[in-house]
């Protein structure tokens, strides 16, 4: 018998697929090697050909577009919208797992869905495994602040469903893309949504601090607003953005749009230069997955040191002109 | 104009002041000061904003142990004029479905709502996910990730809220529910004459027979999802130092970064 197959909802970002979705289609791969259902990447709308490709080479063995009676009223459905068509479809077709990336989208979308499946739902996955004897989805997500991981299941109702965070999965690409299987499906959902979009403003550095592979952050430890000047050239030497934690932001030395941590943005970069933050569990929360860390504060008790890669004791005032001098 | 403005809260412990049982990897609650939620704090700020603007009436509802009165206590000195604490053994051990399915319950039974305020997440979770699926349950829009409240009309609320790349101007319907986000203003102190007036006030205990809750849909029987493990997370390791003098340091900092392919030249 099949154990259903896994879905991966494909979230767009003004008509671009947004990267999550791939490495959850990369992951669903992996996954469904215990299991024997396919791999499914569910969308809203049209497709491009060459995003139905990408979806086909990150291991989407087939694609479903789901279509509402009526046009979105902005050009793209909204979440709540987005959850009556995806509610329809996993209806229908009844999946085994769903999975979103924890992004502003998704984890609006999901709740929705969940309550309308009355069916369990893991916030801001860290980690997927399958259970290879009972086929069940095992799903791991930091708590308090990410002092804690903890392991949920949802054994009986389904579909089992997550939201994972973004970058924490490689991208790879599990094969060459072929032709897949493209299924148009039209749903009559009940009349569109009741909320109505009178402004966006895509602000470019919030996009760049979740996004950018090297993130230099300062804290309480520059002094001065000045100090991010620094920061920013170094950035800059990198093609990096510049991070803050909320002691900066809370001073007034930078917007709190840069702001990383629990209460701000959270951040995978490869690279994340940590220079003058303590490394309060707040703060922690926001970086700790990135690939590697590299901190700087003159205090060696600094907690930030305890989750760094690499260490320099000493005054960023000192080193970091230095640096930015080499890097020329 | 008079609104009706409902603000759901947690009392979650101090993150900031949890520690970790080395040996087996659970938390020591024990000696950790609970809090208000701090997103909740944001929620219960607007809503005074909120009131303040445009008159009305603030009801305030929390799930937890009956130590979590002091929370709801806290919001009747700042000028909520209702409160009600969901507290009994059946709704103990409650995943988001489940609170959810609760709190749905018990709004039903406490009134009608015009604005319906949820901190976007509780700390200790950090799931945010039970804003949203409240709306779900009651039939009810929800904006989420809400940073502020621009206008309040008569069957209307103008919002911002936050998206992974900007933020958004929204119109929603009157009645809706808002998911908040840390807000501009810090959550306000009372005053003394609040203080003396909210000892007027009492918190209303509730349990499920009180909001026509079937069990078998609360606490930890009613929910899907069950904690198979909690660990600490791995330390990434041994950090290594990167010393000397300011040249040495510098040059190792380069081969560092030349190292991890991020820096070429
Ligand atoms: C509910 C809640 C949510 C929070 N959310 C966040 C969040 O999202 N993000 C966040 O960052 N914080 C958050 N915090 C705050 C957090 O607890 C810390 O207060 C904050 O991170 C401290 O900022 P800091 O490291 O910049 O400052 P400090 O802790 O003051 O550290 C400054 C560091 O700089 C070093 N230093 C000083 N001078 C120099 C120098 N010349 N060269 C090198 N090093 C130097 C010092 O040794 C010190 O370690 C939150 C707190 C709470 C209660």
């Amino acid at each position: 018998m099949s154990t259903g197959d896994l879905w991966v909802f494909v979230e767009k970002r003004e008509e671009e697929i947004n990267p999550v979705v791939f490495e959850l289609l990369a992951k669903g791969c992996l996954l469904n090697e215990h299991l024997s259902g396919s791999v499914i990447a569910a969308c809203i709308g049209k497709l491009k050909v060459s995003q139905r490709d990408m979806l086909s080479s990150y291991g989407a063995e087939k694609v479903i577009s789901l279509f509402g009676e009526e046009e979105a009223s902005h050009g793209s459905y909204d979440y709540i919208e987005i959850a009556e068509l995806l509610y329809a479809a996993v209806k229908e077709s009844k999946p085994s797992i769903l999975l979103a990336g924890a992004t502003f989208l998704g984890r609006s979308v999901m709740p929705l869905l969940a309550v309308k499946l009355g069916t369990g739902l893991t916030a801001d996955c860290t980690e997927l495994e399958v259970d290879p004897e009972r086929n069940i989805l095992l799903q791991t997500r930091p708590a308090f602040g990410g002092n804690i991981l903890a392991t949920i299941e949802c054994a009986v109702k389904r579909p089992q469903m997550a939201t994972v965070r973004p970058h924490v999965f490689g991208m790879d690409m599990v094969r060459r893309a072929c032709k897949i299987e493209i299924e148009k499906r039209h749903y009559n959902v009940s009349g569109i949504s009741p909320l109505k979009v009178l402004e966006t403003v895509i602000e470019k550095e919030k996009f760049d601090i979740t996004e950018s592979e090297v993130v230099v952050s300062g804290g309480r430890g520059l002094g001065a607003s000045a100090g991010f000047g620094l920061l920013e050239k170094l950035a800059h030497k990198l093609n990096g953005v510049v991070g803050a934690s909320r002691g900066a932001v809370d001073l007034g030395w930078i917007s709190n749009s840069h702001q990383v941590g629990q209460t701000g943005h959270t951040v995978n970069p490869r690279l994340y230069i940590a220079c003058g933050i303590s490394g309060a569990i707040q703060h922690l929360a926001g970086m700790k997955g990135s690939e590697t860390i590299i901190a700087i504060n003159e205090d060696p008790d600094a907690p930030i040191f305890e989750i760094a890669d690499y260490g320099i004791v000493g005054d960023l005032y000192e080193i970091l002109p230095k640096i930015i001098e080499r890097l020329k | 104009m008079g609104l009706e403005i409902l603000v759901c809260m947690k009392q979650v412990p101090d993150t900031q002041k949890v520690k970790i049982d080395p040996e087996r990897g659970t938390l020591i609650r024990k000696g950790v000061p609970s809090i208000m939620n701090p997103f909740d704090e944001s929620a219960l700020e607007l809503a005074l904003e909120i009131k303040e603007a445009v008159g009305g009436r603030i009801t305030v509802l929390s799930m937890g142990i009956p130590d979590a009165e002091c929370i709801l206590r806290d919001s009747l000195t700042l000028g909520a004029e209702k409160a009600y604490l969901l507290t009994k053994g059946d709704f103990a051990g409650a995943d988001t479905l489940a609170t959810s399915y609760t709190i749905s319950r018990a709004i039903k039974t406490i009134g009608k709502y015009d604005l319906l305020l949820f901190g976007k997440q509780a700390i200790d979770g950090d799931t945010a996910q039970v804003g949203p699926e409240v709306s779900a349950y009651l039939d009810l829009p929800v904006v989420t990730f809400v940073s502020d409240v621009i206008k309040v009309e008569k069957r209307s609320v103008v919002v911002e809220r936050m998206i992974d790349n900007g933020k958004q101007v929204i119109k929603a319907p009157i009645p809706s529910v808002l998911t908040v986000v840390k807000a501009r203003q810090r959550l306000r102190i009372p005053t003394i004459d609040g203080i003396v007036s909210s000892f007027e006030r009492n918190v209303v205990r509730l349990g499920p027979d009180d909001i026509g809750a079937d069990i078998k849909r609360c606490g930890l029987k009613g929910s899907p999802t069950r904690v198979k493990k909690i660990f600490s997370p791995e330390g990434k390791g041994s950090t290594s130092y990167i010393e000397g003098n300011l040249e040495q340091m510098s040059a190792e900092f380069i081969d560092v970064l030349k190292h991890k392919g991020l820096y070429r030249r």
